[in-house]
């Protein structure tokens, strides 16, 4: 049984919003602007036609994509840099000045490397996933309790059992804070990037639904569907934050 | 006892140690020398902040003295190894391992035979039969204490350096590990060097106690326990030896 007196607030305040929605609406008598049965009847005329699914597939592949790719980068990485003294001290100036860089950005750049195919869109969530994961898994190896590495020198391991039994699991839990944030950050881009060219994914459908014609029901419908597909997203994260492996770190 | 021709297992010969602090440089140990022989089981005292600590990181390996040498079996220390583990106030069970993981990680790359089945041995032997697949999280202080006693039998060092191992336990539970540690070593004769506030367990555990003065330190005094176990620790000389021991820490012990 789920909590009710958890999530009965937040319902209450989302119907609230939604009934404000559509009493101002019906009293503006607004034609452009869609009450919420219009953004219903929209979303139900996208799911039937099928172009629904061709957006969110497209979106999800296109994070999928520059996502894993920065989880490849960022996590060696990081292990590197946090390891090497040397290699922190080189590299970690450069990022902390490309980290506040909006991905947005870098958008006409990504256009003039890989023009408006799905190479663009990949390009610009790998930018803006990859920073936040490096300096999240960086900074775990830095924060690695000196009795566990005393330990491992104590017990005599070789190289490749302190980095797999001790190194990695101890920063495993700050590796999934990285991917949680780096997520959410590549969700945010990819929206935006679909918004500039390109012919499919969420951004495009809000975009090309005002540009043809003010289908507002569908902008909103498009906004609606990407704040449902993000709360999923981090959901999936914090189900990594519940392995058995690395619960000893948010249990306490 | 040892004769003169086979060296001690520990040798700590004139050690000496300061750190640098923005007040200048701090002497802690000033000139250090004690013996133990295989086998032997030695408690140091002090009053806190003598430098218990950095005495036995450096006979453990992990740090080096500015001055005098630390002898294992005769060879210089200059690294600590698996022949002496070290089980300290924190402690250092890996959190991310099970509790069969953890006592599994010291055999990794030696020829130990089955890995399993020792880890499995030594769980028991600690009392930790059916919480092999635990999470440390999932365990009590006293049994996190039990596994990592356990981690380091596994590896049969010739030296145990516990610094401080129970102080962190409630009275009881400290009692009991206590107990628990003079089975073990009835059991694996194993040398141990011992770092302790409290002069009862040193005078229960040990065969011989040390006492530590105050910064920079130096060995004040030199006890030997020689009552047989089971130590009957409320008996008239046991109470005697505390009190001259607590005498030396400048305590009265009257209302003890």
């Amino acid at each position: 049984m789920i909590g009710w007196n958890r999530v009965l607030p937040a319902i209450a305040v989302i119907a609230l919003i939604v009934g404000v929605w559509w009493a101002v609406v019906v009293l503006t008598h607004s034609v452009v602007f869609p009450t919420p049965l219009q953004v219903v009847t929209g979303t139900i005329e996208l799911i039937r036609d099928g172009t629904l699914w061709q957006h969110i597939g497209a979106s999800l592949f296109r994070v999928g994509a520059g996502f894993g790719l920065a989880v490849l980068v960022a996590v060696p990485l990081g292990l590197w840099m946090g390891w090497v003294k040397g290699a922190y001290v080189t590299l970690n100036p450069l990022f902390q000045m490309l980290r506040p860089i909006s991905p947005i950005a870098w958008i006409p750049i990504a256009i003039l490397w890989f023009g408006v195919g799905d190479l663009s869109p990949i390009f610009l969530i790998f930018i803006s996933s990859v920073f936040p994961m490096v300096v999240q898994t960086t900074s775990g190896v830095h924060t690695i309790e000196k009795r566990y590495l005393r330990a491992a020198a104590n017990f005599g391991v070789s190289r490749a059992t302190l980095f797999r039994q001790v190194v990695i699991p101890a920063v495993l839990p700050q590796i999934i804070v990285g991917m949680r944030i780096g997520l959410g950050v590549a969700w945010l881009v990819v929206v935006a990037a679909e918004m500039i060219a390109l012919r499919s994914g969420l951004g495009y459908l809000i975009i090309d639904s005002r540009n043809a014609g003010n289908r507002y029901d569908l902008v909103v419908a498009g906004m609606i569907i990407i704040g449902l597909i993000g709360l999923l997203l981090d959901g999936l994260m914090r189900l990594l934050e519940g392995l058995k492996v690395v619960r000893w770190r948010y249990a306490h | 006892m040892p004769t003169r021709d086979i060296p001690s297992r520990i040798s700590v010969d004139g050690i000496g140690k300061s750190f640098a602090t923005e007040q200048g440089a701090l002497h802690v140990l000033d000139q250090i020398s004690f013996e133990v022989a295989d086998g032997d089981i030695v408690a140091i005292v002090g009053p806190s902040g003598c430098g218990k600590s950095t005495l036995m990181n450096i006979v453990a390996g992990f740090d080096r003295p500015d001055r005098g040498t630390v002898r294992i079996d005769g060879a210089v220390q200059s690294a600590p190894s698996s022949r002496g583990i070290l089980i300290s106030q924190a402690g250092s069970v890996f959190p991310w391992l099970t509790v069969q993981q953890n006592l599994m990680f010291g055999l990794n790359g030696h020829d130990h035979g089955d890995r399993r089945q020792l880890a499995d041995h030594y769980a028991e032997m600690v009392g930790l039969k059916g919480f092999e697949t635990r999470y440390p999280h999932e365990l009590s202080g006293g049994m996190l204490k039990r596994a990592e006693l356990a981690r380091a039998l596994v590896v049969k060092p010739e030296i145990l350096y516990m610094d401080e191992p129970f102080s962190a336990l409630d009275a009881l539970l400290h009692l009991r590990m206590r107990n628990e540690l003079l089975r073990i070593l009835a059991q694996e004769r194993h040398t141990v060097l011992l770092i302790t506030h409290d002069v009862e367990e040193a005078i229960h555990v040990a065969n011989r106690v040390l006492v530590l003065s105050t910064r920079p330190t130096r060995i004040q005094a030199s006890f030997d326990v020689p009552f047989a176990h089971p130590r009957k620790l409320s008996s008239a000389p046991v109470q005697e030896l505390r009190a001259a021991i607590l005498r030396e820490l400048g305590v009265d012990s009257y209302s003890a």
